[in-house]
């Protein structure tokens, strides 16, 4: 059952192109190459009681990695953070809440002011992976997943 | 635009001389004589307490329901004044009868009129099987026939379980706002006895913008734990707080507080509960939650005496621990279409491969309930039929419907050996779809829709059923349905079954809009069709149609004619005799 967009809860993708305001200070990043890491890596198990991490994105944490997928829009305008998805989320006709989000999403929060761009564009994502649940202060969404200081470009 | 329109309207109607309270609940609600329910007056402005006069039947009001607390202004979005209210909580009336409610303060004034019944002295039967079809159109039912028991010369082969329930009514399903309607306003009325607005359940909807301090009225599973001593059970193959499974326990505006709805299960504790939906049982901290706060109600299920299935073999464990408290969460979401988990292994079926179907979660519930030897109220929901006719996947929402029968064939064999049982078969809305003849893939053709037959050229689909266990081998035969939903976005059809995954008929464009899926434009044959929906919209809608009831069972007989679905609480209350006479 879908729910219906009346209440507004669809508002939040009827938008095309946007800017994030992000922190000021780009982060340096060390001269490693980030390592490269896929929606399929994310998890080792997915079950009734949890999914878990695989033993790949734990040895990550903290460290400089680059992802590809699609940009869903923020759950509101002014919001600072991004979601990372595998399909574009147009192809995720029942996501209507904040509630439906797909399972594997990961939340990208940017190191700088970057362009939107297009809905449905393969993006590539780097920046610092980060695990555990996290409430953004400024709109209350929860990300269990995350990449800061991130820059994004179209792959 | 809309909020400018709105703000319009509601210049215009407070320009009007006498303005209308609202008083809940609304105008000519049915209420079960002793059930508790809140009482609420809002006014359109901001009025005097000494000003407000309320009456019941000619008294004054506080002498037959008790004194409410005024709220000198209620604040709506943006702490806007929205006028003042006078709220009474779990106000109760213990006689039946009709009751003329007037509201006045200054130029405000509302009169409506509630009927409080009663039931019989003496209960028809002893448990109820509620089995909603969610979605459940006519179409379902009669592809369902087609395509598992076929036909031959013009007669069906075989009867579906639900054809031979013996009494039948039409349902209307409209909410208090539309015609159009939800499967929790629909669900709720089923299960309250008051009709309610859209993404309601257990509330009827105030104007304040919170969407758990809405009026409340009692759910069924409330009134059988009040009344009687019996066991409740909840099974669907939707998320366990989906707005189906959570009409039977849950108080909230809005179906999508499933955190919260997951709370009042608890609160309720219903003896057996089955379905999908564990993402809002785990802690926040656990990958794969859905929850904002470290509520573990895995945890706190089991440490309340609950046995928990996470698959098909854990279920048939637990049905033999003799706890008589079953947990069984087999899908993090929504579990898959019956065809998916049967047959074509798609959807999320490689990652939840052992889940339940509906016939075996039916099976555990009825023999665990059943222990009880007050008796049970069961719903089960065939949720995917719904599920599946949002996207316009027919062959998928008619499988399911044939497995939603076979359940009830275990309703009704159960029934033979406990005819102190009442079954009722039902959908909560309908949807706008038809089957209108076949299609032959066999055919030569550039363009699939000249592969459909129609009137003769139809002839019979060629299903079969070699194994014999009462499903189609497989959907992808030659000869197959033709179905076709009137209603929808722009989408291409392809005239076949959706063999590699769910159909998803539309994506949305960089406009926002709701655009044909190109995923599906390659397939041999497939034509665009173009939407007939704001483009806003990703699928089909549900449709106004009436829904075909059926029941059988001591207290079917309550099942006639035409009736609103808050009528048909009144059936199983007085199956139950949840509101007998005083003595």
């Amino acid at each position: 059952m879908k729910l219906h967009t009346s209440n507004g809860y669809a508002n939040r993708r009827a938008f095309v192109s946007m800017t994030v305001a992000g922190a000021l200070s780009v982060i340096a990043r060390p001269a490693a190459a980030a390592e490269p890491i896929s929606f399929g890596q994310l998890y080792s198990k997915f079950g009734v009681l949890g999914l878990e991490y695989s033993d790949r994105i734990k040895a990550l944490a903290g460290k400089p990695v680059s992802m590809e997928g699609f940009m869903a829009p923020p759950l509101k305008a002014e919001a600072n953070f991004f979601v990372l998805t595998e399909i574009p989320m147009a192809l995720c006709p029942f996501c209507s809440s904040d509630a439906d989000w797909p399972d594997n999403i990961v939340v990208i929060y940017l190191g700088g002011k970057q362009t939107f761009l297009p809905g449905g564009t393969r993006i590539s994502v780097d920046g610092t992976l980060e695990l555990g649940s996290w409430t953004d202060p400024d709109t209350g969404f929860l990300s269990r997943l995350r990449i800061r200081d991130a820059r994004f470009r179209a792959a | 635009m809309r909020k400018l329109l709105t703000t319009l309207a509601a210049a215009t109607m407070l320009a009007g001389a006498a303005q209308a309270a609202t008083v809940y609940p609304l105008s000519r609600a049915t209420i079960l004589v002793g059930s508790p329910f809140d009482f609420k007056v809002e006014f359109n402005s901001v009025v005097k307490p000494e000003d407000v006069k309320i009456t019941v039947n000619g008294q004054d009001y506080t002498t037959v329901l008790g004194k409410g607390d005024f709220v000198a202004e209620e604040k709506g979005k943006d702490d806007k004044v929205l006028g003042s209210a006078v709220i009474l909580r779990n106000a109760k009336i213990t006689k039946p009868g009709k009751y003329d409610v007037a509201v006045t303060a200054g130029n405000e004034t509302k009169t409506v009129t509630w009927d409080v019944f009663e039931t019989s002295a003496l209960p028809k039967a002893k448990n109820i099987i509620f089995m909603l079809g969610d979605g459940m159109s006519v179409a379902h039912r009669t592809g369902a026939r087609l395509m598992s028991k076929g036909m031959t010369e013009g007669k069906a082969n075989g009867r579906l379980a639900m054809d031979d329930l013996d009494h039948m009514a039409f349902i209307g399903t409209s909410s208090t706002n539309a015609i159009a309607t939800d499967s929790a306003n629909t669900m709720s009325a089923y299960m309250t006895g008051h009709k309610t607005a859209i993404n309601a359940l257990g509330v009827y909807a105030d104007r304040t913008p919170s969407s758990l301090d809405d009026p409340k009225v009692e759910n069924i599973a409330e009134a059988v734990r009040r009344t009687t001593k019996k066991s409740i059970g909840i099974v669907a193959l939707s998320e366990l707080e989906d707005a189906t499974p959570a009409a039977v326990v849950s108080h909230t505006r809005r179906r999508a507080d499933k955190a919260e709805i997951v709370g009042m299960m608890f609160d309720v504790k219903p003896d057996v509960v089955l379905g999908g939906g564990s993402a809002y049982f785990l802690s926040k901290d656990v990958p794969g939650s859905k929850r904002k706060d470290d509520k573990d109600y895995i945890k706190l299920f089991k440490d309340a005496g609950y046995t928990l299935a996470t698959d098909k073999d854990e279920l048939q464990t637990a049905a033999g621990t003799n706890t008589g408290k079953i947990l069984g969460l087999f899908h993090t979401g929504n579990m898959d279409y019956a065809v998916d988990r049967m047959q074509l292994k798609k959807g999320t079926v490689d990652k939840f491969p052992k889940q339940p179907g509906l016939v075996d979660m039916t099976k555990v519930a009825l023999d665990n309930l059943s222990k009880n030897p007050e008796g049970f109220f069961l719903m089960i929901e065939g949720s995917d039929i719904d599920k599946a006719s949002h996207p316009l996947d027919w062959d998928r929402a008619i499988f399911d419907t044939v497995e939603f029968d076979h359940a009830v064939a275990v309703a009704r064999d159960f029934q033979k050996t406990h005819p102190d049982t009442l079954i009722v078969v039902t959908g909560d809305h309908t949807h706008g779809v038809s089957i209108i003849g076949t299609i032959d893939d066999t055919k030569e053709a550039t363009e699939g829709r000249e592969r459909v037959g129609t009137y003769e050229k139809a002839g019979f689909p060629n299903y079969e059923d070699k194994d014999g266990d009462g499903y189609p081998d497989s959907i992808a035969v030659t000869k197959h349905l033709a179905v076709f939903g009137n209603n929808g976005p722009d989408h291409y059809e392809t005239f076949k079954p959706k063999l590699d995954g769910p159909f998803e008929p539309a994506v949305k464009n960089d406009k926002g809009q709701y655009v044909a899926n190109p995923a599906y434009k390659d397939i041999p044959g497939a034509v665009l069709v173009e939407g007939n929906l704001p483009r806003d919209e990703d699928t089909g809608v549900h449709a106004v149609d009436d829904v075909v009831l059926q029941s059988a069972g001591p207290g079917a007989e309550g099942f006639k004619g035409y009736m609103e679905e808050s009528d048909v609480y009144k059936v199983l209350a007085d199956t139950f005799a949840m509101g007998a006479p005083a003595k």
